[in-house]
């Protein structure tokens, strides 16, 4: 790639490496988890007006939403004058697979040099080894602290949304997944909370916690959020769904991002069943699969420990589950996990489901608009409606949509009863 | 007391019941987006005229959830409520279709409950009608009441209503007949309700119809029942379903004193982001008239005109301009009017009373440019053609010789032109979707209630100019309802909307980043910008003076008008008067049957002989000869394909190969693979639209690329073949092209049968056995076994080694095809050369040799005497780490091949088809534009859909031929 700029090790000492938002609990510990290691990071909060406007202007208006926001988002705020353009980075993940997003890096090169900007340079954050920078290196240590951060992510985000819709106190739930997203982070500082050992003791504490907190259940409309994986969690992609179902009265259930970690590590395991291919990866990838499938075994054991939330199947049950439906060889974008998370989430009671996408995302036709139909087959009361986003998609028809949904979700509730 | 109010996008409606559920009080009425002052009338009436002073009340609608919340009363969304309404009202309905003016529903109620919505990109139905209506200059009854005559249906672009606009806009021109038009339009919105919301789900029992179009229009009641082939009611009350619904739903008990207090408190609020103002006041507003009154040429107010005079007529899509100038390119005369949707008989009015007028005048030479040009130039017997971009060019020389700029936006297209040296550099065209045109201000202006003048000058002074974004129509009708709904002013919208037609020009037709290479002399023409508000507009945006000359609407006449003048020929072609009153024209509508695009032919008779033919791909229709002059690889491509027939084989046994999305290069090698293990492979043949339009309603997602939709017709042709196997694999992998970073297909092309057969239903009803098992092509080796492992589960006798021996097989036919088509296209490049003429790369896909999904552009380019190559006929080496592309698909890996290859061949240029949908271009085409530009090429650019809107294709080339033409001869 001709203008690719290089971030050395002497960059890594002063510059500033600027991280786009996607979900807030994740990635303030991931954040953490950098600056432990000597980075200056910063992670971009900046939403609004000028994020979508800047994206319009430098990227191709056809390519998808994500990018569109990202892009923005980080041109947006070397554009803010808050940084020293010359002693930023910025970051990005690049999961290289068949969809757009893999060339999200190169869209983001080509932006920067439209922006004039060019010389700004672009840290790609993946775990295949493409498009290395010398400055930029993930030790195993960081990567450990990494995967604890997303465990405990998805442990905070789970039980916050078991509890946000129910608490007796407004506000509880949220104040304790930041007192615990500082706490973790001094952890990690002291180089603790990451081991094996670390990770159970603290999980069983985040759960106690929440499981104190006051709860007054009554019957909720329960939503399911599952769909591309920017959109699905960042709220500047999503026009801030997940407080909008809160303000209907609804309790809203996001699947976690180890089920797409696991997913793009078992998608090569299944490329070996399906193709033949046989290699050293694929032996390194079932030894990552069997590791983070345990990781993911022990949360879900210390949440039926020590409280009475209710636990996910578990990453094997959710293959079965895709599997009846959609081949497990679709594995571009979300591929057949979204397919599986519809599924699981409404086999675990979560019947209203809103599978969110980028207009036009290509996966999406396939994975989640497609197998609406067959899937119905198997969930006859499943209640799914698919909600495109993209720059001129508007909210007030985004919501109605939904509001079909819940009132039919409602509707079925008072059935119950 | 039960009160429910409706507010739709366009209209307000409510029911009022007394306690024994009688409807005792209801109304309909247009609310022109004055929806607090509608709201406080009918509350007044109801208050007082009948006496009601506390209610159950609740709001519905798309437009009413904003009201709601700001009002404090309980909101029930409407297919909700309708659905409410129909089981309290009704006797077991099965089904509801409703259509709003802006939505579509269809409800199923029996056996399982589905509600289906039309989604973000599925336009309008009532506004697309009223808007159909306009563009047939008739009222929504008058077009109801011609469609009760009409004789043929066309086929109009059932997705949205900007493509089915483009769609009837060229009928329209070549004069296709309004009873025929109306009727299609019905049967149009049927295709869109059905195919776009049924997704499979057969809708039958008893069907009602809801909703105001399908109350006000018995033709499209009768378009559905046809269709359908049942007979649906539209019951009593069935424009207040939804109203009725929500009384009856409500909750809650208001006294509607205190709503009525609360609405005329109700304070004018802003919720959303506005730009700059326009104007900040009428100083600033003056200085700007007087200056661009500066940009004049003269206009003479002659009421006689005589002696030698030269004609220029620019026939648009929706308006038709005329100019008669002298020798000293003054303007003697000019007309500028709608078109009406007879463009004809509007030229021939006004030539008939120009003579008449002026006795004296001798028109010499003439000209015409726009969508009507050959209709016009070959009734009028005009004497000159000029495609538009250089009749525009001509015109905006003569204000400004060193202009490097021209940016045109008329009723239908947006035209702009990088002029280098006083030729043409470059060229943009607005593609289908983006309408963000004179048309799309005009319905706008409509839609709320005023005409566009003062629509538009509304807008000037406006505080708060909201920022509507800048995409087609569509999306901009619901984007002012949300700013509606954040309490922005008629004004702000009025000026968001002008703003946002530049924006949409900008950034989304030019593709700009950076203003300043637009140049500092810039020439705005096109009767929208006659629009000071969207002028404004454009400076501010660009924070520079721009010229707009004092005929900005009238520059391609003007521009026809000098050819004429610099071209004068010996003698006139141009009708006398005394023809001119004789002048007939009869239209008739035939099918060509001379190739397999059976293009909707449509032939004018203007008497004495004289015909014009219009709708026609090729020189075919008009000469009655098939022999094509030069080569093009499409028409080769098609012939090597067919050459894959059905033969008797061994095994008893047929195995079917749907003619879909990759299977377009694949055939070679699974016909070879399966004929080779002893099996008779039959495929699905020729795409047919007839075939799709049955098969559509299967089809998941409304958004997903025309060839992939495509796939639902051939896999339902195998099945109605009665073929007991169809294989139709799914490939994540394709094989590798060389110096590539991976070799992906695109996730619909790789996954597409998993779609297939999980809304198929017909798959399992008719026990046919469909194989679409995960492959790869990347890994020769493997795929032996692999296909092996998959296919001994339905034919156990079959052996591994006779499968391995199969695919080698398969494999050296596919790479046989490959190398035919590589030969081919060295004939082809040495051929033009030796006769030295152009060579069109018309590059895409390889499923895109489809006439369906080609609409026979390659052989409108043959048409031009141009060979046409496609680019997996071309490789060539080149550095691949200077692409800045991840280059990791197959197909698209060779469009960049391609833009190498040709970048340096003097007559060899590039025309990037591109499917609608198709997001894996978004980053193609970008990257192909780089590499063409980097290397003083234009790059041409045609999207692609069900639509068939040749018009726009045929513009464009042609200005890329001018241009190229150009070009050579200052070489």
């Amino acid at each position: 790639m001709s203008n690719k700029v290089i971030f050395d090790k002497e960059m890594a000492k002063e510059y500033t490496i600027l991280i786009p938002m996607m979900c807030p609990i994740h990635f303030t510990l991931l954040k953490n988890v950098l600056i432990n290691s000597k980075y200056r990071v910063e992670l971009l909060e900046n939403t609004g007006h000028s994020v979508v406007e800047e994206g319009l202007k430098y990227v191709h208006n056809d390519t998808c939403y994500p990018a569109l926001l990202v892009i923005g988002q980080m041109i947006d705020a070397l554009k803010s004058g808050k940084y020293d353009v010359h002693k930023t980075a910025l970051i990005i993940t690049q999961t290289g697979g068949g969809c757009r997003a893999s060339n999200y890096i190169y869209l983001l090169r080509k932006a920067l040099k439209k922006a004039d900007l060019d010389f700004v340079p672009v840290i790609s954050l993946n775990f295949s080894g493409l498009d290395s920078q010398p400055g930029f290196k993930i030790t195993l240590n960081m990567l450990r602290k990494m995967l604890a951060a997303l465990l405990y992510g998805d442990l905070l985000m789970d039980l916050s949304n078991q509890t946000k819709a129910y608490e007796v106190n407004d506000g509880e739930a949220m104040r304790l997944v930041d007192e615990w997203i500082s706490k973790l982070s001094s952890l990690f500082k002291e180089n603790k909370g990451y081991k094996a050992k670390d990770l159970e003791k603290y999980m069983v504490m985040i759960t106690k916690d929440f499981a104190k907190i006051k709860l007054k259940r009554i019957p909720k409309v329960k939503v399911g959020i599952v769909g591309e994986i920017y959109i699905k969690y960042s709220s500047l992609g999503n026009n801030n769904l997940e407080d909008f179902l809160k303000s209907q009265d609804a309790e809203v259930r996001v699947p976690g991002i180890m089920g797409f970690i696991l997913y793009s590590i078992y998608n090569t395991i299944e490329d070996e069943k399906l193709y033949g291919i046989k290699g050293l990866k694929t032996k390194l990838f079932k030894i990552a699969y069997r590791y983070m499938l345990n990781k993911e075994k022990m949360m879900n054991r210390i949440i039926k420990e020590n409280s009475d939330f209710m636990v996910s199947e578990g990453f094997e049950a959710l293959i079965e589950k895709a599997e009846k439906v959609i081949g497990l060889g679709t594995k571009m974008g979300e591929g057949w996990l979204l397919t599986g998370e519809i599924m699981e989430l409404v086999d675990s009671g979560f019947k209203n489901v809103i599978c969110t996408q980028p207009f036009g995302c290509l996966p999406n036709h396939i994975v989640g608009k497609g197998m609406v139909r067959k899937i119905k087959e198997y969930e006859n009361d499943a209640n799914i409606v698919a909600i495109d986003y993209d720059p001129s998609a508007t909210s007030v028809n985004q919501e109605n949509r939904i509001k079909l949904m819940l009132a039919i979700g409602k509707e079925n509730l008072e059935k119950k009863d | 007391m039960r009160l429910g109010i409706d507010i739709g996008s366009t209209t307000i409606k409510c029911a009022l019941f007394d306690d024994n559920e009688k409807l005792i009080y209801n109304s309909y009425q247009r609310h022109s987006s004055q929806i607090k002052e509608r709201l406080s009338e009918l509350l007044n009436i109801i208050h007082t005229e009948y006496k009601v002073n506390e209610t159950y009340l609740a709001i519905s609608g798309s437009a009413g959830m904003g009201t709601s919340e700001r009002l404090g009363i309980e909101f029930i969304q409407e297919v909700y409520a309708t659905r409410h309404a129909a089981n309290h009202f009704l006797d077991k309905p099965d089904c509801i279709i409703e259509l709003g003016g802006e939505d579509a529903k269809i409800l199923f109620l029996s056996n399982g409950l589905e509600v289906r919505m039309n989604g973000t990109c599925a336009g309008g139905t009532g506004a697309f009608i009223d808007q159909m209506a306009q563009l047939l200059n008739m009222d929504v009854e008058a077009m109801n009441e011609a469609a009760k005559n009409y004789q043929k249906l066309y086929n109009i672009a059932s997705r949205c209503g900007v493509f089915a606009k483009s769609d009837i806009q060229p009928l329209i021109n070549q004069g296709a007949l309004k009873e025929d038009l109306a009727a299609s339009i019905y049967y149009s919105v049927v295709n869109q309700t059905v195919g776009g919301l049924a997704q499979g789900r057969k809708i039958d029992g008893r069907v009602v119809y809801l909703g105001g179009p399908l109350t006000f229009n018995s033709e499209l009641r009768k378009a559905f029942d046809n269709t359908l082939k049942l007979e649906g009611i539209c019951p009593e009350n069935s424009l207040y379903y939804v109203a009725m619904g929500t009384a009856l739903l409500a909750n809650e008990k208001v006294a509607l004193k205190d709503l009525l207090d609360k609405l005329d408190h109700l304070k004018a609020f802003k919720n959303y982001y506005s730009l700059k103002p326009l104007f900040n006041n009428e100083a600033e507003y003056e200085e700007f008239k007087k200056r661009h009154a500066e940009n004049a040429v003269k206009i003479h107010d002659s009421q006689n005109i005589k002696g030698d005079v030269y004609l220029g007529v620019d026939a648009g899509s929706t308006t038709l301009k005329l100019v008669i100038i002298n020798k000293d390119k003054e303007i003697l005369y000019s007309s500028y009017r709608s078109n009406k949707g007879n463009t004809l008989d509007l030229v021939k009015n006004e030539l008939i009373s120009l003579y008449q007028n002026n006795p004296k005048m001798h028109i010499v030479s003439s000209c015409v440019t726009g969508y009507g040009e050959e209709l016009i130039k070959n009734a009028m017997g005009l004497d000159y053609g000029l495609v538009e971009t250089q009749a525009h060019l001509k015109a905006a020389l003569k204000f400004m010789p060193n202009v490097d700029f021209i940016i045109d936006i008329g009723g239908q297209d947006i035209k702009c032109f990088k002029i280098k040296n006083g030729n043409l550099d470059n060229l943009f065209l607005n593609e289908a979707c983006s309408s963000g045109c004179g048309s799309f201000l005009q319905t706008f202006a409509t839609a709320l209630g005023y005409d566009i003048d003062s629509f538009a000058k509304l807008g000037l002074f406006a505080k708060n100019p909201v920022d509507l974004g800048s995409r087609c129509t569509v999306f901009m009708n619901s984007s002012v309802k949300q700013a509606q709904k954040d309490g922005a002013t008629i004004e702000d919208i009025s000026a968001g909307l002008s703003i946002s037609v530049i924006k949409n020009a900008l950034y989304k037709v030019i593709r700009t980043t950076n203003l300043e290479e637009l140049g500092t002399h810039i020439i705005t023409q096109g009767g929208t910008f006659l629009n000071d508000a969207v002028l404004r507009a454009f400076e501010i945006e660009l924070g520079i003076d721009v010229t707009r000359p004092n005929i900005s609407g009238l520059m391609g006449a003007y521009g026809s008008a000098l050819y004429a003048l610099d071209n004068v020929p010996s003698a006139t072609k141009i009708v006398s008067l005394k023809d001119l009153l004789e002048f007939k024209n009869t239209t008739k509508q035939v099918n060509c049957g001379l190739c397999n695009n059976h293009c909707q032919l449509t032939i004018n008779d203007f008497g004495g002989g004289k015909r014009y033919i219009s709708g026609n791909r090729c020189d075919r229709p008009i000469f009655k000869r098939s022999d094509h002059k030069v080569l093009n690889i499409y028409d080769y491509k098609r012939s090597l394909l067919e050459s894959y027939k059905p033969k008797d084989s061994k095994r008893n046994i047929t195995i079917g190969l749907p003619m879909a999305l990759n299977m377009y290069e694949l055939l070679p090698f699974w016909y070879t693979f399966f004929s080779e293990l002893g099996f008779k492979v039959v495929n699905s043949g020729r795409s047919s639209l007839d075939k799709y339009h049955h098969s559509q309603n299967s089809i998941p997602s409304d958004t997903v690329c025309f060839p992939a939709k495509l796939t639902h017709a051939h896999i339902d042709t195998l099945i109605d073949e009665k073929i007991p196997y169809i294989f139709y694999p799914c490939l994540t992998y394709n094989v590798k092209e060389k110096d590539t970073d991976n070799s992906y297909n695109c996730p619909v092309v790789a996954y597409y049968p998993e779609v297939i057969e999980a809304n198929l239903k017909r798959l399992k009803e008719e026990k046919i056995t469909f194989i679409y098992d995960h492959f790869s092509l990347a890994n020769p080796k493997t795929l032996g076994p692999k296909l092996y492992e998959c296919l001994k589960r339905y034919f156990a006798d079959l052996t591994l080694k006779e499968v391995k021996e199969a695919v080698k097989k398969a494999f050296i036919e596919y790479y046989a095809y490959l190398k035919k088509i590589e030969d081919y296209g060295q004939k082809i490049i040495k051929e033009a050369n030796e006769h030295n003429a152009e060579i069109i790369v018309l590059c895409g896909r390889p499923y895109h040799i489809d006439p369906i999904i080609n609409h026979g552009i390659d052989r409108l380019i043959a048409g031009f005497g141009i060979y046409v190559i496609s680019e997996d006929a071309l490789h060539t080496d080149y550095d691949h780490s200077k692409l800045e592309v991840l280059n990791q698909w197959t197909y698209h890996s060779r469009l960049y091949s391609a833009a190498h290859y040709i970048k340096d061949k003097k007559n060899m240029d590039l025309v990037q088809l591109v499917s609608f949908g198709c997001g894996v271009d978004a980053i193609t085409t970008d990257e192909i534009r780089a590499i063409l530009e980097g290397h003083d090429k234009i790059y041409t650019q045609l999207k692609i859909d069900e639509i068939t809107n040749l018009g726009a294709v045929k513009i464009r080339l042609r200005s890329l031929l001018a241009a190229l033409g150009k070009e050579k001869d200052h070489e």
